[in-house]
């Protein structure tokens, strides 16, 4: 099923494309490190120009992610995070900011857990995400052979379920994933965990920018290991979004000054000229 | 609460245990999961993979293990006919290096060069580290700061077999948290490098690969059963944590109907305290790879568990076990950390062998289970592994509470008239 009408994300990429620059898809943990300076630092993040939200739920074994968000999901699980606390961050930001395109990110576990307890299943479930102001959802670990559990309920609610495509996946893989994707679709950029150390200018991952590029009409960003403005500078003019997400996370933890600052800084390099 | 709704898209394929099972993995580890689904079937089907690995296990594991009877262990407990598969007496004192034997090949021939592995208790990582030495890989073994501390024994045999152990300090730093850290580094270095899961968990193929290689247990025992007592056991007990040794000796016995099947998870403090028992108390969850039964919150973050075994200090379950208890093929108990003691204890003194304290679990349930089936039954135990690395934990109880366990077990000798057993 595909979308009524152009959603914020498609709207969003439309935007920058029209402004001649890539996305700057923004991941912070919700709850990171309670509700309130959670909500502090999403807003600070937003209203600095982050293009794409991308918000974590909080999982007690977050095995794709690497130190700086596997620590955020202890402090906020610590806090006392909760599925229903995330939506209501979601909930808060998408009434100041209309048009601001939110991906829920997640492990399938929370997801899945709410879907049984929803009285509407995982119908029931998704379609109160949508309600919520949730445009997407990014499951790290709901490759397409066992993503259909969620992803035909979202897509049914008009929800898009974004693809992640790795460095490893082979040709036939990638044309599944970007099949099964929609919103956009994100490209791993390294073989490793969130957070590790990127060259942003390897022959190897311009080829695979390359390579998908030529697979999907979708928009693609790019992300894990992106922390640097020089980074967002020579990934940009390649794909339509760059992602960062531990860098912003670790940025959050001196507070909401700084994030902010370094989310300007990373937009101010998202020119593709 | 109703359970996750099945996925109507996920084929048997994919693990082949009902509802349970999948390939629940970051995009980045699906090409090397795929391949290990792909290349397994075809490793385990070629006579010479087939011939190197009982080879290995006859000349360097020290098997077939025998099975002993038990007599004063039944005399103690009210009777029965009780056997006792000796996986203690492998190389390195458990069940695990009969997997560990098999993955290394396997890794070998798929020309990876480095082997990591998780481990809880650190039997499965003693055997990881002891398969690396005898083939000259290198070896990372990921384990919780929390089982680092309580079995130093065991981390110091690793380190002195050439592995690198490096403790996992997040989480509940237990079993689960190396788990995690073990697939992040699989993730980093998936290239040249085999994850040795030590159980029957994690994405398929992993936990029907983990059961293909500890098959051997019930294979075995299911032919010294015929050959020594003449027909098969009425059941077979094993303990259960993630569940390898007990599929090991199940997967025998499967489409032996007669053949009750009894897996025993840990209790830990009790049922309504801290504990490991999965199958009691989980519900269906994704986790590490895969679709089973999991202890978890309302929303879905999975429980640290407890037990006194830190080989069953796991919140969640193979697969296979929540589809052979579904199907009703299996059944399983709950043992808490004082039964799981004092079956260490009378094992020790009625038959001159101290089990692990995983095993005990199992030890722990044969007297209910003698009550049920009768003093004839027979009764085949899977004794996974020996208790010389539990030893410090156990002196650590006795100091606490050595007044009460030694009268307890002075009762319990006289009741159950512990000198009438004899060879």
């Amino acid at each position: 099923m595909s979308a009524v009408q152009p959603g914020r994300i498609a709207a969003a990429f439309e935007r920058c494309r029209g402004q001649g620059r890539a996305a700057l898809v923004g991941y912070l943990t919700g709850f990171d490190p309670d509700h309130e300076r959670g909500l502090a630092s999403l807003i600070a993040a937003c209203e600095a120009g982050v293009d794409v939200l991308e918000l974590g739920v909080p999982f007690s074994d977050p095995t794709a992610d690497g130190p700086e968000i596997q620590s955020a999901m202890v402090r906020a699980l610590a806090a006392g995070a909760t599925l229903e606390g995330v939506l209501a961050l979601a909930s808060a930001v998408r009434s100041r900011f209309a048009e601001l395109p939110i991906v829920l990110f997640s492990y399938a576990n929370p997801l899945l857990r709410a879907c049984s307890r929803d009285a509407a299943g995982a119908r029931g479930f998704c379609q109160r995400l949508r309600d919520l102001g949730v445009d997407a959802l990014l499951v790290v670990d709901l490759p397409p052979e066992q993503a259909s559990i969620l992803r035909a309920p979202a897509r049914a609610a008009n929800l898009d379920w974004i693809g992640l495509c790795a460095p490893t996946s082979p040709p036939a893989r990638l044309d599944k994933i970007v099949e099964a994707a929609s919103g956009f679709v994100y490209a791993v950029s390294l073989t490793g965990v969130t957070g590790s150390a990127l060259d942003a200018n390897s022959h190897s991952l311009r080829s695979q920018l390359e390579d998908l590029r030529g697979r999907t009409q979708l928009p693609i960003a790019v992300g894990f290991g992106v922390r640097e403005p020089s980074q967002v500078r020579a990934l940009a003019p390649q794909v339509d979004g760059v992602v960062v997400g531990s860098a912003l996370v670790k940025a959050g933890r001196s507070g909401p000054d700084p994030l902010a600052s370094l989310v300007a800084d990373l937009r101010a390099a998202t020119s593709k000229g | 609460m109703a359970d996750i709704p099945p996925d109507s898209d996920s084929p048997a394929a994919l693990g082949d245990f009902g509802q349970f099972g999948g390939r629940y993995v970051a995009e980045t580890l699906m090409p090397a999961v795929e391949q290990l689904a792909r290349e397994w079937p075809l490793a385990w089907a070629d006579e010479a993979f087939r011939a190197d690995y009982s080879r290995i296990l006859s000349e360097y594991v020290g098997r077939p293990s025998p099975l002993t009877p038990a007599p004063r262990l039944a005399a103690a407990i009210g009777g029965g006919q009780i056997w006792l598969k000796r996986e203690d007496l492998n190389h390195t004192g458990a069940h695990k290096i009969n997997n560990c034997v098999g993955q290394v090949l396997l890794a070998r021939r798929l020309g990876k060069t480095r082997i990591i592995a998780e481990t809880g208790a650190g039997q499965h990582g003693v055997a990881t580290a002891t398969v690396c030495a005898y083939f000259g890989l290198p070896c990372v073994v990921y384990m919780g700061a929390e089982d680092v501390a309580r079995q130093a024994l065991n981390v110091f045999r690793m380190r002195l077999l050439g592995a690198e152990v490096r403790p996992v300090q997040a989480g509940s730093a237990t079993l689960k948290d190396a788990i995690n850290e073990a697939l992040r580094d699989w993730v980093a270095n998936v290239a040249d490098t085999h994850y040795v899961i030590g159980s029957v968990m994690g994405p398929d193929p992993y936990p029907s690969m983990v059961r293909d290689l500890q098959r051997v247990i019930g294979d075995e025992a299911r032919a010294q059963c015929l050959d020594r007592i003449g027909s098969l056991p009425d059941a077979v007990v094993a303990c259960v944590g993630g569940g390898s040794n007990a599929i090991g000796i199940f997967a025998a016995f499967i489409d032996d109907p007669g053949v009750q099947l009894i897996g025993v998870e840990a209790a830990g403090e009790g049922l309504d305290g801290r504990h490991a028992a999965t199958m009691s108390r989980g519900e269906v969850g994704v986790y590490h790879g895969m679709r089973s039964l999991v202890l978890q919150d309302d929303d879905g973050q999975l429980q640290e568990a407890h037990s006194i075994s830190a080989g069953l200090d796991y919140p969640g379950i193979g697969p296979e076990h929540a589809y052979l208890r579904e199907r009703g093929r299996a059944r399983y108990l709950a043992i808490d950390d004082e039964q799981a003691l004092a079956a260490l204890s009378l094992l020790s003194r009625t038959e001159g062998i101290i089990p692990a304290l995983e095993t005990a679990h199992a030890l722990a349930a044969l007297e209910s289970l003698v009550a049920e089936l009768g003093p004839k039954a027979k009764i085949l135990v899977n004794l996974s592994g020996r208790g010389d690395k539990d030893m410090h934990t156990v002196m650590g109880r006795l100091d606490a509470e050595s007044l009460a366990l030694v009268e307890r077990a002075r009762a319990h000798s006289s009741q159950t008239k512990l000198g009438e057993g004899t060879r």
